[in-house]
């Protein structure tokens, strides 16, 4: 339940995020200034974007970002500009440098581990010698049938 | 007084999980088969006295007894009688007793149902299940106690969060909670095997039906979830990547990888030890989601105010049962030995890819969720790890897994040749492949997800037609014959093709709505008629309304195309005075092909409404598959073979079976 309580802290706010004050003419540069803002975290709300936060900061965060889209920033310039004011917290997708390095390792590290595991326990199977003679006695043997009947 | 008789009840009820717990692990151990016998009795016992308890607190709450600590803060005299009964789970205390509740509710069935279980597993199994009563029965009175009374009784309460006075969050957690602890079974036939020693066909069938009923609660409550975020929280969003979802989702996909698995222990003897820890596993992610959900750990960012000797009780509970389990497990899986003998190209090859991709796509959900602490602790960097991570992270072993389902669900067990197996699925393959590419085609973006999506989904749902089609003969036995044959599939076979279409819809829904979503913001006056992807949408008037326990701003919209009208909306905002909180109420136009979705905002300083309006293609079929999901899975539940047990109680021991 304190799950629900959760999802509801987090989201409290009636979500009424972008303002139409806040939207720009040009709408390739509005495309561009959702698209970053999706990718931004809202700094008091918790895990959510600037993009979906009706906080006060959020909305502060969304009309930087529209501001140097205006004044000629690539997407990328924008990102920097902000994290270099907030700091990495500020971006929900961590960049690959240093210690982040596991993070986006881990699931591909896994997956061949998984795989390697997988393969090599299959090989086993296919070369296993059949099973000797059963090892139960008649009666189990019996009573397992009887339950396994279909 | 009936108060205090619940708060007694739920003390009773701990001590004889002690007493389950110890009497008949001795009991097995030692043979002694009165000892064993303890175990039915007590299961019995301890869930008519939580029941009592858990009816104590709402008839609390049903009455509105304000001399209870929690049914002040958590309710309103006001209130709806619906939301006065919701709102006993509507808070900590109170969902721990419907834990508590579901789970003393699932050692009972097992005592009452579970006649064919061998004896000394049945009471293995039940003294393993009552030391998790046990636990959680302890945190409940010791950490967490819904029956504490105020020593002042107020006049009046302080209202359930409005957010939560909604249907589609009043059910939620039920069912995710007998998902979650529906687990615990699994988990508890695990370790009862893991003492015995032993682990068979017999034991994956008696496991496997738990399993699966736990896997469709937490498919119907997580669906529950997603589509009341849908509707209720503003824009539509239906699946945040949020700690708190994660937590529900890490055991929904251990479930699944277990369900698999279990059926190939049942049918070929092998993966035995591999079975065993996804069991234990599956319960020990539910209980590290609820540590996650109740300790404030994870979320410390939103000071959500938690009593961190919560945290730590259920941070004991969880090393006690999953370092027990796994020590346990270390000490005795070698001792499974696998029987069955198969290829590299089988069924049950098939299945431990499955495995594979199910298990490491749960390990990149939690090692995502986990990341911003261990960062923060080990290298002491604050990070977000968000949606665009797990997207991204998650994707690949989705997609992975819808093109491979198909085709290592049509093979031969033993085994297979590729060719053979792919025959009858090459039509399947290039029309999926087809539609993809047309999609592409038509479709104005560049975005490569919709037409990814609606391929996979085309072949999963093809897919599921051909392996139906083949088991009902390829149409030989002639049109009639095969619809008869089809008719008398075994109903795991029709449960195994409509869960995995299931998943199909459910591709295709969220490929479909994240692609081609069309989203319009405006400031609107009375009087304006604006244009929406095709759609005329008229805002004709606003009106304040008062509700039970609230205010509202109602706005009126009529939706046209080409000249008729197609709905009438009234999307609301609401204040809850005693809350002192706003929530939207989205109004939304469902039909199968799209949702037209209305939010009203605030009044504009300049006059207007801020008004957001969406067309959501395919939005539904989003929970319609996750409900067909959960449809196979109770399908599949009631396979005859499932029902075995009240055959064989029937047929009295040396009777032959007339069958």
């Amino acid at each position: 339940m304190k799950l629900l309580i959760l999802i509801l802290l987090l989201l409290a706010m009636p979500a009424f995020a972008v303002q139409p004050d806040e939207i720009l003419d040009d709408p390739a540069l509005e495309a561009r200034a959702r698209d970053i803002s999706a990718g931004l975290r809202c700094l008091v709300c918790r895990n959510e974007s600037i993009d979906e936060s009706n906080a006060d900061l959020a909305r502060d965060l969304r009309l930087l970002v529209r501001e140097r889209l205006v004044a000629g920033d690539s997407d990328a310039e924008v990102v920097d500009f902000i994290v270099a004011r907030y700091g990495e917290y500020v971006l929900l997708q961590p960049r690959a440098t240093g210690s982040s390095i596991v993070l986006w390792a881990a699931g591909p590290v896994m997956l061949l581990i998984g795989l390697g595991i997988g393969v090599a326990y299959l090989r086993r199977r296919r070369d296993a010698a059949p099973p000797p003679a059963e090892a139960l006695s008649p009666e189990e043997e019996a009573r397992l049938k009887e339950i396994m009947k279909d | 007084m009936i108060t205090e008789l619940g708060h007694f009840a739920l003390v009773l009820a701990f001590l004889i999980s002690l007493v389950q717990a110890t009497v008949p692990m001795i009991g097995a151990a030692r043979g002694w088969g009165g000892w064993m016998d303890v175990a039915v009795p007590a299961a019995s016992a301890q869930f008519f006295l939580v029941a009592f308890s858990f009816g104590a607190l709402t008839w609390a709450f049903v009455t509105s007894d304000f001399s209870l600590d929690l049914v002040v803060a958590n309710s309103h005299s006001a209130k709806p009688m619906l939301y006065k009964v919701t709102g006993v789970w509507g808070n900590h205390e109170g969902s721990m007793l419907l834990w508590v509740l579901i789970l003393v509710l699932f050692g009972a069935m097992l005592a009452w149902f579970g006649g064919n279980v061998p004896p000394r597993l049945k009471a293995r199994a039940l003294a393993v299940q009552a030391m998790i009563g046990a636990a959680f029965m302890a945190f409940t009175l010791l950490t967490s106690n819904p029956f504490l009374r105020s020593a002042v009784a107020p006049l009046d309460g302080q209202d359930l969060n409005p957010l939560l006075q909604d249907p589609g969050l009043a059910f939620h957690p039920p069912f995710l909670y007998l998902g979650y602890v529906g687990l615990s079974m699994s988990f508890s036939f695990a370790v009862a095997a893991l003492i015995e020693g032993r682990v068979d066909a017999a034991w994956a069938r008696w496991v496997r039906p738990w399993t699966l009923a736990a896997w469709m609660f937490l498919t119907v409550g997580i669906a529950l979830g997603s589509w009341w975020a849908y509707y209720e929280l503003g824009w539509g969003g239906f699946w945040f990547w949020d700690p708190v979802e994660n937590a529900s989702f890490m055991p929904w996909l251990i479930a699944a990888a277990l369900l698999h698995s279990a059926i190939v222990v049942e049918k070929r003897e092998s993966l035995k030890s591999w079975t065993i820890l996804l069991a234990i596993m599956a319960f020990g992610f539910s209980l590290i989601g609820t540590f996650i959900v109740r300790s404030g750990v994870i979320t410390s960012v939103h000071a959500f105010a938690n009593d961190p000797e919560r945290g730590v009780f259920i941070l004991a509970i969880l090393g006690v049962a999953l370092g027990g389990a796994l020590t346990l497990y270390a000490a005795r899986a070698g001792a499974l030995e696998a029987k069955g003998v198969f290829g590299l190209l089988s069924r049950e090859s098939a299945l431990v890819l499955n495995n594979i991709l199910l298990a490491v796509a749960c390990f990149v959900v939690f090692f995502g969720t986990i990341w911003p602490l261990v960062a923060e602790l080990a290298f002491d960097r604050k990070l977000s790890v968000g949606a665009p991570f797990f997207d991204m992270a998650f994707t690949p072993f989705m997609i992975a897994i819808a093109m491979a389902l198909p085709i290592g669900a049509i093979m031969p067990w033993k085994r297979a040749r590729m060719g053979r197996v792919m025959r009858p699925l090459w039509g399947a393959a290039a029309l999926s492949v087809a539609l993809g590419a047309l999609i592409w085609a038509m479709q104005t973006g560049g975005s490569a997800l919709a037409p990814v999506g609606v391929a996979l989904a085309a072949w999963l749902l093809l897919g599921s037609a051909v392996d139906l089609w083949q088991k009902a003969g390829s149409g030989k036995a002639g049109l009639a014959g095969s619809l008869r044959r089809l008719a008398r599939l075994p109903r795991a076979d029709w449960g195994k093709a409509l869960a995995h279409g299931g998943l199909g819809l459910t591709i295709f829904g969220v490929a479909t709505i994240t692609a081609w979503q069309v989203e319009d913001i405006r400031v609107a006056q009375v009087g304006d008629r604006f244009d929406v992807a095709g759609f005329e949408i008229a805002f004709d008037s606003v009106e304040e309304v008062e509700g039970p326990n609230y205010l509202s701003t109602t706005g009126h919209f009529t939706v046209r195309r080409d000249g008729s009208d197609i709905a009438r909306l009234a999307p609301e905002k609401r204040v809850y005075p005693v809350a002192a909180m706003p929530t939207t109420e989205a109004a939304i136009h469902q039909s199968l092909a799209r949702d037209i979705y209305l939010v009203i905002g605030d009044a504009q300083a300049g006059g207007g409404y801020a008004v957001r309006s969406y067309i959501k293609p395919f939005a539904n079929w989003i929970w319609l598959g996750s409900i067909i999901m959960a449809l196979g899975g109770l399908l599949s539940l009631s396979d005859r073979r499932y029902r075995v047990a009240a055959g064989a109680r029937r047929a009295a021991p040396g009777a032959v079976a007339a069958e």
